[in-house]
């Protein structure tokens, strides 16, 4: 994790004003952030909220409509190769050729990308005892992922994007395909951005999180730091909001008392703490879990829903 | 070597739990003074985990001073097996094994203890700030 400590080199990803409009509806806008090198980044959302506008435009196969965006200090202005060369992408239904064998996949991996290791991806062939003689088309869902990703490995990008990369697979697949990710991340101190709906196991994963709703960027920072800044109390139901600190994400009121999610700053939380207030830290699941039920999100996704149904690159990322 | 395991339902952060495990080897014996724990690889590795998880647990462990790293080694336990309690610790337990031992007596559950003593502690609270 050697990027981790290298102050002054550039962020694994930057974005300034992002956006991205199809016809006369933003797919993403106003989408600012700066995720630090070394990062594991959870990206989550609702179908249609922009993710996969984001994950294009980061594997420059989506240019932006408007905004910047960098990928280690390289923009959408820099040459594409150069761009390219950054980065690594999974995609969720894990495309390969059939028909070509794994030897195969691999030489056309190493004729495609100039910093292809060919020691690295037979090494991680042997240690899953897949033997390269082996069709495509022979292999299970978790071999098939298991070989999209070590194509992904073998490029040597500094910066690793997961599209859904697990959905498709069983719980063993699935684990073994995490592993994989983190163990490669403990040894290179790769940067990886994992889009996923699978909330519950994110939290193992990330220690960045970024939510986004209808385009736009609800929630994004280190794990850690938003979990403090997120306290959950237990107040009496007659509480008034205007009486709460901070801003309120979600209040359940039940006969006596309310639970509400607050944002607020944790140092100025303490000192106007109220003694029959009780605050106890936020889990992963129920921070992103409210954040993608705010009622102002739901309300601006129905929009890009709609936007959607029409042909173009949205569409694909309402049907999954 | 010394495994961890993980928890994803207990809802206790994953680095936490990871600390907890040593402590509790530690006290159980399980774990003791040179023990090597497993490399930071490993274990992100073996459990799918974030590798900055488990750096962030063996940095509490040694912040706490019951392990520490060693340049190009690893990371080793440094505290003895059951570091001893002090003395107002050790009246404080026994009068807890007591105490216990009266709710379970009583026929409280184990999630009935632990709520009973939430409840305390708020009520405790209330009263330092009144």
């Amino acid at each position: 994790m050697t990027q981790n400590d290298a102050g002054d080199s550039p962020p694994a990803l930057r974005t300034d004003q992002l956006g991205r409009r199809y016809g006369r509806v933003w797919g993403l806008r106003d989408c600012t952030l700066e995720v630090p090198a070394g990062a594991i980044v959870g990206l989550v959302g609702p179908n249609g909220a922009g993710k996969t506008t984001l994950l294009e435009m980061i594997i420059g196969l989506l240019e932006p409509t408007e905004g910047e965006l960098s990928v280690f200090g390289e923009t959408s202005h820099s040459p594409m190769a150069a761009r390219l060369a950054r980065v690594s992408y999974v995609a969720q239904d894990h495309p390969l050729y059939r028909d070509f064998s794994i030897a195969d996949m691999f030489h056309l991996g190493r004729s495609m990308n100039p910093s292809w290791d060919q020691a690295l991806a037979q090494a991680r062939m042997d240690a899953l005892d897949i033997p390269l003689k082996r069709k495509v088309k022979s292999l299970s869902g978790g071999q098939r992922a298991q070989i999209s990703l070590t194509m992904a490995l073998a490029k040597r990008a500094p910066l690793l994007v997961l599209d859904e990369p697990v959905s498709s697979l069983d719980p063993i697949a699935r684990l073994e395909f995490m592993r994989e990710v983190m163990a490669t991340a403990a040894e290179s101190g790769l940067t990886v951005l994992i889009a996923s709906h699978v909330v519950s196991e994110l939290e193992r994963l990330c220690d960045w999180l970024i939510v986004l709703t209808s385009g736009r960027v609800q929630l994004a920072g280190p794990a850690d730091d938003l979990i403090a800044a997120h306290p959950l109390l237990t107040v009496p139901r007659a509480t008034p909001d205007a009486d709460l600190p901070g801003v309120i994400i979600q209040r359940t009121d039940s006969d006596r008392h309310s639970t509400v999610l607050v944002r607020a700053d944790p140092a100025r939380l303490a000192a106007q703490q109220h003694p029959a207030w009780q605050a106890d830290p936020v889990s992963f699941e129920h921070l992103v879990l409210a954040y993608l039920q705010r009622p102002s999100a739901r309300a601006a996704t129905d929009d890009i829903a709609q936007a959607a149904a029409r042909p173009g690159p949205s569409t694909k990322a309402v049907s999954r | 070597m010394f495994r961890f395991r993980l928890d994803g339902s207990s809802g206790v952060p994953p680095y936490l739990q990871l600390v907890h495990q040593v402590r509790q080897s530690l006290l159980l014996g399980y774990l003791q003074e040179g023990d090597r724990l497993p490399t930071v690889k490993d274990v992100a590795g073996d459990l799918a985990i974030n590798p900055n998880t488990v750096v962030k647990a063996y940095r509490q462990l040694e912040h706490e001073g019951l392990a520490g790293g060693r340049p190009g080694q690893g990371t080793f336990i440094t505290a003895t097996s059951s570091p001893a309690l002090p003395e107002a610790q050790q009246a404080l337990r026994v009068s807890l094994e007591e105490w216990l031992r009266a709710a379970e007596e009583a026929g409280l559950s184990s999630d009935e203890i632990t709520a009973l003593i939430a409840v305390a502690r708020h009520d405790l609270k209330k009263e330092k700030v009144s």
